[in-house]
């Protein structure tokens, strides 16, 4: 029998997250060892004891920086990866922990530890793609996992991933599942939000919510007045665009009604 | 080299097959341990600071986001604290859709664990995919069964990772009984599925290792520990969850982000499967309870080391509360119960996968949050898992640093640690005294 040819090398690499995105990788229970048969998984720390020290044909990342330290290993995985992909919220957009970025992060220290001193965070938290340079960015809070097999497949047949742009709206729409914004008057961010998750929520009797952050050229201002006449208030409304992707834009510029934090409702 | 008779370290810089990032540190001095680290370097997220301020509705999909592998904890924890501060008690239905849910994520989680992290140490391999190469249709086993338990998650709230279909008070919207009939012989399927692993992990070797901590779980009327209100341990603690705060204390340690729990008085604890098994096993369903006996498994199980056995005879019971909730479904109505804000403070805990999980949070008339705490299970575990893992090395002094370190290793995943649950977790380094000193 002749020697198999190489099999491309893939590191899985971890930020500040919730560890659900790498975990939609084993959650491919049906492609798992077939895949691991095409690609050499060099680097899955959640799955694997066995470490490369590279380099990789791509890397896998998950999490956003939040860390001095962050910042020095995302550069090392930069250097040492032909291509990079972001996966989930946290990578493409800075995950809820970006909320920090909205206020004090001295504040939040005291309220959580008793002994703040002992931790060494950046203030502000921050996507992947403020430090490196980022070949694909996979949507999702968390991803979809047919996705995340078109992006690896993709990358390994050297091609671009087909990953749809489209809003959730369109997602529905597609499905044949009637708009509950219009039919039921429930407030929802289908207009605004990047698809990929397959209109989940609506299929449920529930408004989307944005966990995949905003579509592009996304304009939620022009959605705002909608959600008011549903009854959505607008501290409710900043407070939902404000969650899992409140750091991309242009959630992030949703305007702040006053008052809004507890401090601000204790003073009013 | 041994350091039975010396001094010298022994790390694990970052620690594989765990949810999160963490590491272990341990000393030796004059060939004895001198000091033992689980160390948590996953970066905090400050979820208790940022929940100051959002509304009561939202701690169910926002906490859930602390940990991708058992979101549900978080849903069911948080729904049963702000219904508490609420004073809203939601029907026998929802209670028991709620339980359908989380026997999904038990199955998922608790095989994700056994076969995929696990196992792999009792093969001497690194990963399940090569343990695949020794014993493919045990890995395919486990595949297919996680399947399942993911399949659950999915069918009642719509993905596995980060379900949609969770409010406070119940569900957006309620299966529909022929839509739960009809996903009945998947679930039968898995329950044959988890016998096999069952018997496949009880014919394993077990180093002998018996954690003398006391065992502390839920009690959940006469199901075996998922909900419920009261909190139990084997030496006589008895109590309401509202009054946790009274006798569990958290403190923050320099060598981790993740805090410790420890009882008042009384020291370090243990929850997690072997806390349910040992405090429950005559409320297992027949089959898993005839699962645990052709196993071995007597009343009770401390061996931290045997956890996978009992994390398996759990997931067969997972598959027969499922088929039971399933065979008496009755969609609730409506869905959800209504949850109106109310000034106060609520507690609430339930069973994750790894153990209880406490939540609790004040709200003012308008249904903001002022105050929340979170306690995860790694966090009341993790002083347990350290004691262990200072028992356990100095036992085995005599054996080569790096057979050590693997085995130190074991110990701590064991216990199924979840960094990124305890910090919002771990670094193995041996430290065997002033040669190793830098």
């Amino acid at each position: 029998m002749s020697r198999e040819p190489r099999r491309p090398s893939v590191a899985i690499w971890k930020f500040a997250s919730c560890d659900g995105c790498q975990l939609t990788l084993l959650d491919c229970e049906d492609e798992l060892l077939r895949v691991a048969e095409l690609i050499d998984i060099a680097y899955f720390l959640e799955g694997s004891s066995a470490t490369s020290d590279g380099p990789f044909d791509l890397s896998i990342v998950e999490g956003s920086i939040s860390t001095a330290e962050d910042i020095e290993r995302i550069q090392t995985v930069r250097e040492k990866s032909a291509a990079v992909v972001t996966i989930g919220a946290c990578a493409t957009a800075g995950g809820i922990q970006a909320l920090r970025n909205f206020g004090d992060v001295e504040e939040l220290m005291r309220i959580v530890y008793a002994t703040p001193d002992f931790l060494s965070v950046l203030d502000t938290v921050t996507p992947i793609t403020d430090h490196i340079d980022v070949d694909f960015e996979l949507r999702g809070c968390p991803i979809d996992k047919r996705q995340l097999l078109e992006v690896i497949g993709s990358y390994l047949a050297g091609r671009r991933p087909q990953i749809a742009t489209d809003s959730v709206c369109i997602e529905c729409k597609m499905a044949g599942q009637p708009c509950v914004l219009v039919a039921e008057g429930t407030p929802c961010l289908g207009p605004v939000t990047h698809g990929g998750c397959g209109a989940l929520c609506p299929r449920f009797g529930r408004g989307c919510y944005g966990c995949f952050g905003p579509m592009d050229s996304a304009r939620p201002e022009v959605l705002a007045p909608l959600l008011t006449t549903m009854g959505m208030p607008e501290d409710e409304q900043y407070r939902v665009f404000h969650t899992f992707n409140a750091w991309s834009e242009p959630f992030r510029d949703q305007p702040r009604p006053v008052p809004v934090t507890l401090s601000e409702r204790s003073t009013s | 080299m041994t350091h039975k008779a010396g001094a010298g370290r022994l790390d694990t810089e970052a620690l594989s097959r765990v949810e999160g990032e963490g590491g272990m540190h341990v000393r030796i001095v004059d060939g004895k341990v001198d000091d033992v680290k689980l160390r948590i370097f996953e970066p905090p997220r400050f979820y208790e600071g940022f929940l100051r301020g959002r509304a009561h509705t939202e701690p169910p999909d926002i906490t859930a986001r602390i940990c991708g592998i058992c979101p549900v904890a978080y849903q069911m924890s948080a729904c049963a604290a702000i219904e508490d501060a609420c004073g809203v008690e939601v029907g026998e239905s929802i209670e028991e859709l709620r339980r359908l849910l989380y026997c999904g994520e038990w199955i998922e989680s608790h095989t994700l664990h056994v076969h995929l992290l696990h196992a792999p140490d009792f093969f001497g391999v690194d990963s399940a995919i090569e343990l695949a190469a020794l014993d493919r249709g045990a890995v395919e086993r486990g595949l297919e069964l996680k399947k399942i338990g993911n399949e659950v998650l999915e069918v009642i709230g719509g993905r596995a990772i980060h379900p949609v279909n969770v409010r406070i008070g119940g569900f957006y919207r309620a299966p529909a009984r022929s839509t739960l009939q009809a996903f009945r012989p998947r679930l039968d399927r898995a329950l044959e599925l988890a016998v096999a692993a069952t018997d496949w992990v009880a014919g394993l070797d077990f180093p002998d290792l018996d954690t003398e901590h006391e065992l502390v779980c839920l009690v959940d009327g006469e199901h075996y520990p998922v909900l419920g209100r009261r909190l139990i341990s084997d030496r006589g603690l008895d109590i309401d969850i509202a009054e946790f705060g009274d006798h569990i204390a958290e403190t923050h340690v320099a060598h981790s982000t993740a805090k410790h729990a420890h009882l008042l008085d009384r020291g370090n604890y243990l929850v997690g499967p072997l806390a349910r098994f040992s405090l429950a096993r005559d409320r297992l369903g027949p089959v898993a309870t005839a699962a645990a006996d052709r196993a071995g498994l007597g009343a009770e199980c401390r061996s931290p080391f045997q956890s996978i056995v009992v994390r398996a005879v759990e997931v067969v019971h997972a598959c027969e509360e499922a088929l039971r909730v399933i065979d008496g479904y009755q969609p609730p109505e409506p869905a959800a119960q209504p949850v109106p804000p109310r000034a106060g403070t609520g507690h609430g805990a339930t069973e994750a996968p790894r153990g209880m999980l406490y939540h609790r949070y004040s709200i003012d008339g308008d249904g903001i949050i002022s105050d929340a705490d979170i306690i995860p299970p790694t966090s009341q575990n993790q002083p347990t898992i350290e004691h262990d893992l200072f028992h356990f090395v100095e036992a085995n002094l005599d054996m080569p640093d790096d057979a050590l370190r693997r085995a130190a290793e074991v110990t701590i995943r064991n216990h199924d640690p979840c960094i990124s649950c305890a910090t919002h977790f771990l670094d193995l380094t041996v430290d065997r005294g002033p040669e190793g000193e830098s």
